[in-house]
C-alpha cells in the first residue's frame, strides 16, 4: 500500500462483494417469486440473472425472494418496488426479459409495459 | 456473485453455543442443494443478542435468526434460501413479525432505539478480513489524518467532539491527548486498555472480536496525534478469541502496510504489540496496567505524575479504553459536530452496555447518551422475565451502585449517574428483580473486591475484608445495628483514603444499597429475615400441618432426608437442623402448603 489511491481501490473491490450488507440506500427492491410454482417455471435462472446483472452494473438495488405470489400460471414473476413502495409486477419472465428489465427499468427507470401483468392476455 | 450472504456470529457467547459447527452445517446443506454459487456463509462479530444465541444474520433480507442449532439448518436452507420463505419460528421478536412483509431487524424493538457507532461494523463485516473493514471506510480516517491534518488538528478535532473516556472515569479524551502532545521528547506510547474486569461486562471483548481493526486504526491515529510510534494493547488472556482476532488483524494490517514503517508513504511509522494480562481487576487501573506491561507486579502508584507525563518506561503515554478508541475513526471521518449531534451536551456520542441479570434480552446494546434507563431496560431489554417485579439496576460494576424504579427516567450520562450515587462505569448493566437480596448483592461485590484487592494500601486490603466480614455476618443472621454503623464508617473511610480509583470506589455498592435499601439491611439484622428469600441462614421452610395432604412428595424430593411423616396417615414435618434450604420440597408440593419464612 503506497497511497490513499491503493486504499480506495481495495475499498471498491471489497464493497462490490458485500454491498448487500453495507448499502441501505436502495433505489429499487426486486422480489422474485420462488415457491414451487416459481421454481418449476424457471424462476431460479431469472433470479440468478438479476443478481448477476445488478452486480455487473453496480446498481443500488436489493434482490429478494418470496414465496407464492398467487398467480402460479404466470410465474416466473418479478415484482419491482420503488422507493415509495410503488409496485410493478412482471410476469412470465425469463433470463432475457430479466436482462431487459435491469436495463430499462432499473437503470433507465422505464417500466416495460408489455411484460407487466396488466398487459397479459390469454 | 451470490444473492444471499449468511453471517454466523462468532463472538464468545455464540461460540459457546456451538456457532462454529453451524458454518460447516450451512455449507454442507447448501452444497447438497447445489446453491454454492448463490449463497455465501461468513462469520461475523457480536450481533448483540447474546442471551438468545447462537445468532445468524441473513442479507439482503436483514433478518436475524436466534437460537439456531444444527437441526435447524436444513429447514433454513430449504425454506428460506431455496424457496424464499423465511423461517418465522426462529426470527427475532415474533411480536413484530406479522405487521410487515419484510422483517427488517432495524424495525424490531431491540434495534430500533439503538445507534451503533462503536459497534457499527460488529455483525456486518467479517472480522478476519481486513478488506471488509476497508470496504466500510476502514483506515480512511488514518489516511485522512496522515495526509491532511497536523497532530494538533487531530487533537483539536477530538477535543471538539467532546469524547469522554468510556472505561468508566469519563475523562476528556482530547485533553488527555493534548497533555501527551505537549510533552517534549521523541519516545511516547499509546496504550489500549482492554483489561475489562467488571463482573458481567463484555463490551470491549465484543468490539475486539467483531471489529478489531477499528481499535488498531484509532491507536495509529492517536500515535500520530501525540507523536508516538509504538502502541500496546493490554488484554486479558481469558479473552482467547479476541486475542486471536487481534493477532490476525495486526498481521493483515502489516501486510498492507497500514501498520509498520512509512505508512502511506508519509514517513509516519507505527507498530502495535499485544500484552496479555493474567486477569487481575486492578490492572484495569492505568498505573497498575503500566506496571504490568513493564513486567512488574500489577499495583497502582500514586498520581501525579499522570501517565501522560510519565507513563510506561517513564515516557509520556496515553491510555484509552477499547470503546473510546472505537469512536475515534468515526469522529475523524464524520467530524466533531456530527459526533456532538448525538447524545447530550455533557456526554456526546453513544455508550455500549452489557445488559445482564434478570432481563429478557441479555446482550449488548449501544444507545445514544441521554436515552433513559427505562428505555434501555424495558423497550430494548424487554423487562424482567417471568413477570417478576423490577427492583433495581446495578451500573458501574464493583465501583458503581444501584438505581431504583423511581430513578429509571434519568437520562444516561456520566454526570447524571454520578449524581444519583452510581456511575456509568465501563458499561455493565445488571438488572435485579424481586428475587434478589440487596445485602447479598453488596456482599457479592465486596467479595469480588476482597479477592481482587492488590494489597498495596491498607484501607483497601484490610478495610474491604472487614466490610465483607460484617456483610457476611448480616447475611448469616449475626448482624447488629452497631456493626451496621461501623460498616458505613468503614465505607466512607476507605472512600477517602484508598490509594487508587478502584479502592476509592470499592465501597460504592455498599453505600448505594445502604442508602436505597436500608430497610432490607434492618430486616436482616433486627427481624433476622431475608425479604427476598436469598440468604439461606435466615430462611425456614415449614409445612403447614393443617393443610398437608400427607402425600409424601416432599419427602421423596428432599436430598438430605430432613422430612418425616407417614404416607396417608401422618402430616409431614421438616427437621430444621437437617434442612439445607434448597427449596426442593416447596417446588415439589402440588398443594402449595410449604411456606418459606
Amino acid at each position: 500500500m503506497k497511497s490513499i489511491e491503493d486504499l480506495k481501490r481495495i475499498r471498491e473491490e471489497a464493497k462490490a462483494k458485500m454491498s448487500m450488507r453495507i448499502e441501505s440506500d436502495y433505489k429499487y427492491r426486486v422480489v422474485v417469486g420462488m415457491a414451487t410454482c416459481g421454481i418449476a417455471a424457471g424462476a431460479r435462472p431469472v433470479l440468478n440473472t438479476l443478481v448477476e446483472e445488478v452486480a455487473k452494473h453496480k446498481l443500488p438495488v436489493s434482490i429478494l425472494q418470496t414465496g407464492c405470489i398467487g398467480m402460479c400460471t404466470l410465474e416466473p414473476m418479478v415484482e419491482v418496488y420503488d422507493k415509495d413502495n410503488n409496485k410493478t409486477t412482471y410476469c412470465l419472465v425469463d433470463s432475457n426479459k430479466a436482462k431487459e428489465i435491469v436495463v430499462k427499468h432499473l437503470i433507465e427507470g422505464q417500466v416495460i409495459e408489455e411484460y407487466t401483468v396488466g398487459q397479459y392476455k390469454k | 456473485m451470490e444473492r444471499i450472504q449468511v453471517l454466523v456470529c462468532a463472538g464468545t457467547g455464540c461460540t459457546i453455543g456451538k456457532s462454529g459447527e453451524l458454518i460447516k452445517a450451512f455449507e454442507d446443506e447448501i452444497h447438497s442443494l447445489g446453491l454454492e454459487k448463490e449463497v455465501k456463509v461468513l462469520r461475523t462479530g457480536c450481533l448483540g443478542l447474546c442471551g438468545g444465541g447462537p445468532n445468524v444474520a441473513i442479507y439482503p433480507d436483514n433478518i436475524i435468526y436466534r437460537g439456531v442449532h444444527k437441526e435447524d439448518i436444513k429447514e433454513i436452507v430449504m425454506e428460506h434460501f431455496y424457496k424464499g420463505r423465511p423461517v418465522k419460528r426462529l426470527m427475532l421478536n415474533e411480536a413484530d413479525m406479522d405487521k410487515k412483509e419484510i422483517h427488517d431487524i432495524n424495525d424490531t424493538n431491540f434495534y430500533k432505539k439503538q445507534k451503533r457507532i462503536a459497534l457499527n461494523n460488529c455483525g456486518v463485516i467479517d472480522p478476519l478480513n481486513i478488506e471488509e473493514y476497508i470496504a466500510a471506510d476502514g483506515y480512511f480516517a488514518l489516511a485522512k489524518v496522515l495526509n491532511e491534518m497536523t497532530p494538533q488538528e487531530v487533537v483539536d478535532e477530538i477535543k471538539k467532539s467532546g469524547l469522554r473516556g468510556r472505561g468508566g472515569g469519563g475523562f476528556k479524551t482530547g485533553l488527555k491527548w493534548q497533555f501527551a502532545l505537549d510533552e517534549p521528547g521523541k519516545e511516547k506510547y499509546v496504550i489500549c486498555n482492554a483489561d475489562e474486569g467488571d463482573p458481567g461486562a463484555f463490551m470491549d471483548r465484543s468490539v475486539l472480536e467483531g471489529n478489531p481493526h477499528s481499535v488498531l486504526e484509532a491507536m495509529a491515529i492517536a500515535g500520530y496525534a501525540i507523536g508516538a510510534n509504538y502502541g500496546y494493547i493490554y488484554i486479558r488472556a481469558e479473552y482467547p478469541i479476541a486475542v486471536e482476532r487481534l493477532k490476525i488483524a495486526i498481521e493483515q494490517a502489516h501486510e498492507l502496510n497500514l501498520l509498520g514503517d512509512n505508512i502511506f508513504g508519509t514517513g509516519f511509522s507505527f507498530d502495535i504489540e499485544l500484552r496479555l494480562g493474567a486477569g487481575a481487576f486492578v490492572c484495569g487501573e492505568e498505573t497498575a496496567l503500566i506496571a504490568s506491561i513493564e513486567g512488574e507486579r500489577g499495583m497502582p502508584r500514586p498520581k501525579p505524575p499522570f501517565p501522560a507525563h510519565k507513563g510506561v518506561w517513564g515516557k509520556p503515554t496515553i491510555i484509552n479504553n477499547v470503546e473510546t478508541f472505537a469512536n475515534v475513526a468515526q469522529i475523524i471521518l464524520n467530524g466533531a459536530s456530527w459526533f456532538r449531534s448525538i447524545g447530550t451536551e455533557s456526554s456526546p456520542g453513544t455508550k455500549v452496555f452489557a445488559l445482564g441479570g434478570k432481563i429478557k434480552n441479555t446482550g449488548l446494546v449501544e444507545v445514544p447518551m441521554g436515552t433513559t434507563l427505562r428505555e434501555v431496560i424495558y423497550e430494548i431489554g424487554g423487562g424482567c422475565p417471568n413477570n417478576k417485579a423490577f427492583k433495581a439496576v446495578q451500573t458501574g460494576g464493583p465501583s458503581g451502585g444501584c438505581l431504583t424504579e423511581e430513578q429509571l427516567d434519568t437520562p444516561i450520562g456520566f454526570d447524571e449517574l454520578v449524581k444519583l450515587g452510581s456511575m456509568m462505569g465501563s458499561g455493565g448493566m445488571i438488572v435485579l428483580d424481586e428475587d434478589n437480596c440487596m445485602v447479598d448483592v453488596a456482599r457479592f461485590y465486596m467479595d469480588f473486591i476482597v479477592d481482587e484487592s492488590c494489597g498495596k494500601c491498607s484501607p483497601c486490603r484490610i478495610g474491604t475484608k472487614r466490610m465483607l466480614e460484617i456483610l457476611e455476618d448480616i447475611c448469616e443472621g449475626r448482624g447488629t445495628m452497631e456493626k451496621l454503623d461501623e460498616l458505613e464508617t468503614l465505607a466512607n473511610t476507605i472512600k477517602d483514603t484508598a490509594l487508587c480509583g478502584l479502592g476509592q470506589s470499592a465501597p460504592n455498592p455498599v453505600l448505594s444499597t445502604l442508602k436505597l435499601f436500608r430497610d432490607e439491611y434492618i430486616a436482616h439484622i433486627v427481624d433476622k429475615k431475608c425479604p427476598a428469600g436469598v440468604c439461606k441462614d435466615l430462611l425456614r421452610y415449614e409445612i403447614n400441618p393443617d393443610k398437608c395432604r400427607k402425600c409424601g412428595l416432599c419427602k421423596r424430593q428432599c436430598p438430605v432426608n430432613a422430612i418425616d411423616g407417614v404416607l396417608g396417615k401422618e402430616v409431614f414435618h421438616i427437621d430444621q437442623d437437617k434442612c439445607i434450604k434448597c427449596g426442593s420440597c416447596m417446588k415439589a408440593c402440588h398443594f402449595s402448603v410449604i411456606e418459606r419464612k
